[in-house]
Order: structure tokens, then C-alpha cells, then sequence
């Protein structure tokens, strides 16, 4: 039946499709005006408290600075580590958690996921953990950012949601041809869930390039820390750009160029998940229906 | 009699380990996670109950029972934290939480496909920019001459640096959770909506109810398990306020509205070192959080049919 489309029918839609432009509008602003202002001139951004709707007088002296120091090759590489090898673990233990958790006929199952779901209720606290950490000798070393977060609870139910949904007759066949569990594991059920896997590594991989907690709790080495940090030093702390990293000094620290670098700065950080998230997005949508819907 | 029962329980058991040998070896390394970076600090957590010292260690510390506790309870800063950490979090649900909802709502009325699609993408992109970002940009649109003073003025308001009035954190802080969270937060409620019978809306139209009328006697109600469930989750998480983002944008002026129970145990904890009293008060925030979480979950499995558990 056709639905005859009356007046306020129309009103409403109309509206409808005004006020989503203004939430995209309001949405992308603060994210252009950060671009534009990274290659505008400084003095002039300033004047314009806050509206930018192109960039003013280009400049990239903003991104010479930042790319003639360390700072960002030292935070990128370390980033890149803690995202490769982070979420490569994030993987395994969580494949190795799920597949144990998926499977029928193990008796003490419903233990272990007693002992998981306790843990996203309830834990011991930030004090705690970090000595937890330092008892492990883990304090400024590149593996507390990468082993204390190994598993998420989250997660592992999701995979395990997704693990429990391949038919039975694969393991049974394979049990059959007198297939251990490894193998059950490796060449039979991960190769089938390569988009819940897919999934996985992208919701581990982008915590791990947001992530700055971890690191000012438990780094105490320059040369470790990930790029956020060097963002919140010169975002948040207001932090001088020091002689060794850049150029000349009078130039840098006056007020117009650490504002520019600082423009510049979040667009060298954020943009490489810009870039690559409107590729994968439908991933991440799906794990979260995933997610919602059983979990 | 009872002996045999447990014998065989245990026999049980064992055959099961047995049998599922490589399953349960497999599960090591896991159950190791488990063991040592989520209970060992449960147990590490006694230190509350202690005066901690750390070249004594955990065994070796005096117990000093409750007197954590009781300083802190009466300690100068307690009403100001626990409120802070309850308004904040209480805007936040009051604000926060009906906007992707309703967001959710709106979009699934639109028609044009593309026009749809591509707003659920650019909603989606504050979900993945890092709080040191996002926090970077507030900090920069909250100064004198920033993006909101400049929009105040044109109202005539004169220009105000907002991080430095105790007043305005709130409003700052809610707000930005919006912008941040309404696309993204959006997308369970979509998913939910489109499990919804699209027989009960032929059925709605054929009887000749409006498009408001079927939202709210079929959309809202369709959609009743998926919030209620989300709104359990939240007030389970009332003093647990998104403290990342507070340690970002806060600073001593704002302490007032600011400051926040999982900020001042950082603050007394890591800078300070005052282990054993920060532990205490991070085991009050979560004992109170479990609670809360018992509480709601309890009610609405008597109003409704939903729980966690």
C-alpha cells in the first residue's frame, strides 16, 4: 500500500534533513578549522577567534618544525610498535580466549567467563595495577603498555560470539581426521572468521594509537613514549618545543609558532586513522552490532 | 554417601580435563592474564586496610583497619569529590545519554540512502580521534579568544576563558561527550531499531497513525530492552566518570567542580605516593559502583523483563 505523503510529512522530513546538516556541519567544523589553521599563518588565526572556513596566508612552517625534530619520528615509531605487537597479542589471546569459551562440552566453561565477567565489574584499582606492574619490572619498559591490556573482556565475548556460531560439523569432521584442538584452531576456525578478526584487530589497533594513560603512568623515557604523549605535552601542558628538537629557538617559542605546530601537530597524529577509517568503517559498525546484539 | 557424590564430581572433572587437555592448555596463557593483571591486584588492593610501605611489601605492612576510610570520609575534600564525580556523571546520563537516541530515531527516518550513510560516517569520526586531541581542541575553543567566545560575542556576552571558571566545566564537559559520543553511540540503537517487526508499522499506517505516533508506540517500545540495558550499564558506572578526560582539561582553579574521585586517587596515589589512602579510595569507588550496578539491575528486572543477569 502507498503511503500518501502528507504536508507535515513533508515539514518533518524537511526539517529532519536541516538539522542533520547542521550535526554534520557541527561535526566536521572543529576537525576543518584544525587542518585549515595548520597551514594558515598564525597571527592572523589568531585574530579570527576561532571561525576559519579556509586557510589564511598558507604556511608550512608548521610542519617543517615538526619534521625537521625527533619528536614525531621517535612518537610514530614507538606508536607503529605498540600498535603492531599490541594488537598482534591482542589476537592471539583473545582467539585463544574465545576458542576455548566457544566450545561445547567443556566443563569448566561457565567458571572461566564467571571469572572474566566479574573483572568488567570490578577491579582492584589503580594503585594496585600499577604495582602489580612495577612488581613484574615492567615500569618504563616498552611491554607495560603492551601486556597489562592484553585481553579485553569485551572483546573476547564478541569472538567468542562469533566463534560459537561455526557449525559443529567442521570441528567434528576434523576431530574425525584425528585433528587436535591447535589445529581445530588455527587451520579451521580463524581462517573462517577472518571479518570478526578483521573487526578485532581494528577496535585493539585504534586504542592502541589513542591510548596515553598507560604511558604517563608507566614511561619514563623519552625515546619510549608513543605519539600522544607529545601531543598532550604540547596540547594540554603547554609545554616550550625545546632547542634539541627544533630549530631555532626565538622563533619557536613565541606564542604564534607553538601555536601552529600545535595545529600541526594533531593533523601529523590524527590523520593517518582519518585517513584509513572510511575504508574500514563498515568493520567497525558491524563489530559493535555484533557486540550489541548478543553481548 | 556424600563421599561418593564428591568422588565422582571429581572424577567427572578430571575425565573433562583430560579429554579437553589441549582446550584447557590452550586457555593458560589466558587464565594467566587473568590471574595476575586483574586479581592479583583485587588482592593487592588489601593495602587499603594497611599502611603501606613499599619497602616493607604487602605482608610485611601494618594493618591500620579503617583509618583510610575514616579520613577520608571526613577529610576536607570528600563532599566535593563524590559531588563532582555524581554531577558529572549525572549530566552526562541526563544530557548525554537521550541524545544518541534520539539522533538514532532521526536518522532512521530519513529516506535518501546516500544522504543517510553518509551522515552515519562523518557522525562516526569523534568516536576515533584520541581524548588528547579532542582535549587539545577544547582547551583551544574554550580560551578568551576561541571559538565560544567569539560566538558569545556576537550575543553580546563578553569574552570568558572557560577552563578556568569552576562554573562552566560542567556545561564544557557534557557538551563535548556529545559532540563526541552521539554518532557513534547512535549505532546500537540503529541496529535495534531495524530488529523491529516492520509488520507492527504496516499495521500502524493501515490504522492510520501518524509517523510521531508510530515512533512512539512502536519505535521507542521496540527499542525499550536495548536502552534499558545501556542506562543499567551507566548508572553502574556513576562514580566512575570518564576521568581520562577530566585529567585532561582540568586544573587546580577548577578543582571545585572538577575534581573528580578517580582524579584525586591519581592525584594522591601516583604524584602524591599516598598508596594505601588512594587505594582506599579507589575500593569505595568501586565497591559503590557494584552496588549501584546491583541496585539498577534489580530494578529493572521488577519493572521490566531485562537484566544483565
Amino acid at each position: 500500500m502507498i503511503q500518501r505523503k502528507t504536508v507535515s510529512d513533508n515539514v518533518f522530513d524537511f526539517i529532519n534533513i536541516l538539522i542533520m546538516c547542521a550535526i554534520i556541519l557541527m561535526t566536521l567544523y572543529p576537525l576543518m578549522y584544525v587542518i585549515f589553521a595548520s597551514i594558515s599563518d598564525p597571527s592572523i588565526v589568531r585574530l579570527k577567534g576561532g571561525i576559519l572556513f579556509w586557510p589564511v596566508k598558507p604556511t608550512i612552517q608548521g610542519y617543517r618544525i615538526i619534521f625537521n625534530g625527533t619528536d614525531v619520528y621517535t612518537g610514530y615509531k614507538n606508536t607503529a610498535f605498540y600498535v603492531v605487537v599490541g594488537t598482534s597479542l591482542n589476537l592471539f589471546m583473545t582467539s585463544i580466549g574465545a576458542y576455548t569459551l566457544s566450545r561445547k562440552n567443556v566443563l569448566l566453561k561457565k567458571y572461566f567467563m564467571l571469572m572474566i565477567v566479574i573483572t568488567m565489574y570490578f577491579s582492584g584499582g589503580l594503585i594496585p595495577s600499577y604495582f602489580v606492574v612495577r612488581d613484574l619490572n615492567l615500569i618504563n619498559k616498552r611491554m607495560a603498555l603492551i601486556i597489562p591490556g592484553a585481553v579485553a573482556a569485551w572483546n573476547l565475548i564478541i569472538m567468542r560470539t562469533a566463534f560459537a556460531s561455526i557449525p559443529e560439523e567442521m570441528e567434528q569432521s576434523a576431530r574425525i581426521d584425528g585433528a587436535n584442538d591447535f589445529i581445530i584452531l588455527f587451520r579451521i576456525i580463524l581462517p573462517l572468521s577472518t571479518s570478526i578478526i578483521a573487526v578485532m584487530a581494528l577496535f585493539y589497533g585504534v586504542g592502541h594509537w589513542n591510548s596515553w594513560f598507560s604511558a604517563v603512568l608507566y614511561l619514563r623515557d623519552r625515546d619510549k613514549f608513543p605519539i600522544q604523549l607529545f601531543l598532550r605535552e604540547l596540547l594540554i601542558l603547554n609545554a616550550t618545543i625545546t632547542e634539541d628538537t627544533l630549530i631555532t629557538r626565538d622563533a619557536l617559542n613565541s606564542m604564534y609558532t607553538k601555536m601552529l605546530v600545535k595545529y600541526s601537530i594533531t593533523v601529523v597524529a590524527t590523520l593517518p586513522i582519518l585517513v584509513i577509517y572510511p575504508f574500514l568503517q563498515k568493520y567497525f559498525v558491524k563489530g559493535v552490532m555484533i557486540g550489541s546484539l548478543k553481548g | 554417601m556424600n563421599e561418593n557424590k564428591n568422588r565422582s564430581i571429581g572424577r567427572t572433572v578430571l575425565r573433562d580435563l583430560v579429554k579437553n587437555r589441549y582446550i584447557y592448555l590452550m586457555f593458560l596463557p589466558v587464565l594467566a592474564y587473568y590471574v595476575i593483571f586483574c586479581y592479583w591486584p583485587m588482592y593487592g588492593a588489601v593495602i587499603a586496610f594497611k599502611s603501606f610501605r613499599p619497602g616493607l611489601g604487602i605482608w610485611e605492612s601494618p594493618w591500620v583497619g579503617l583509618k583510610h576510610f575514616e579520613s577520608f570520609f571526613s577529610g576536607r575534600y570528600f563532599y566535593r569529590i563524590l559531588r563532582n564525580t555524581f554531577m558529572l556523571s549525572f549530566y552526562s546520563l541526563v544530557f548525554g545519554f537521550p541524545a544518541p537516541i534520539i539522533f538514532a530515531l532521526l536518522i532512521n527516518e530519513l529516506r535518501h540512502k546516500i544522504f543517510k550513510r553518509t551522515v552515519q560516517t562523518i557522525t562516526y569520526i569523534p568516536h576515533f580521534i584520541s581524548m588528547v586531541v579532542i582535549c587539545g581542541m577544547i582547551i583551544d575553543a574554550t580560551t578568551s579568544n576561541g571559538f565560544i567566545s567569539t560566538m558569545l560575542s556576537y550575543f553580546g556576552f563578553p569574552p570568558v576563558n572557560l577552563l578556568i571558571k569552576p562554573e562552566y566545566f560542567r556545561s564544557v564537559y557534557v557538551v563535548s561527550g556529545i559532540w563526541q559520543g552521539l554518532g557513534w553511540g547512535s549505532i546500537i540503537y540503529l541496529a535495534a531499531l531495524t530488529n523491529i517487526d516492520s509488520t507492527l508499522y504496516e499495521a500502524a499506517t493501515t490504522d492510520g497513525a501518524t509517523r510521531f505516533q508510530q515512533t512512539i508506540y512502536i519505535s521507542i517500545p521496540g527499542i525499550m530492552p536495548t536502552i534499558t540495558i545501556l542506562l543499567i550499564l551507566s548508572v553502574g558506572s556513576l562514580l566512575s566518570v570518564g576521568w581520562e578526560k577530566v585529567l585532561l582539561l582540568y586544573n587546580p582553579a577548577i578543582y571545585e567542580t572538577a575534581d573528580v574521585i578517580s582524579t584525586y586517587v591519581y592525584r594522591r596515589g601516583i604524584v602524591d605516593a599516598d598508596y594505601s589512602f588512594s587505594t582506599a579510595v579507589g575500593l569505595f569507588n568501586s565497591v559503590v559502583n557494584f552496588v549501584l550496578l546491583f541496585c539498577a539491575n534489580l530494578l529493572s528486572r521488577r519493572v521490566g523483563e531485562t537484566s544483565l543477569w
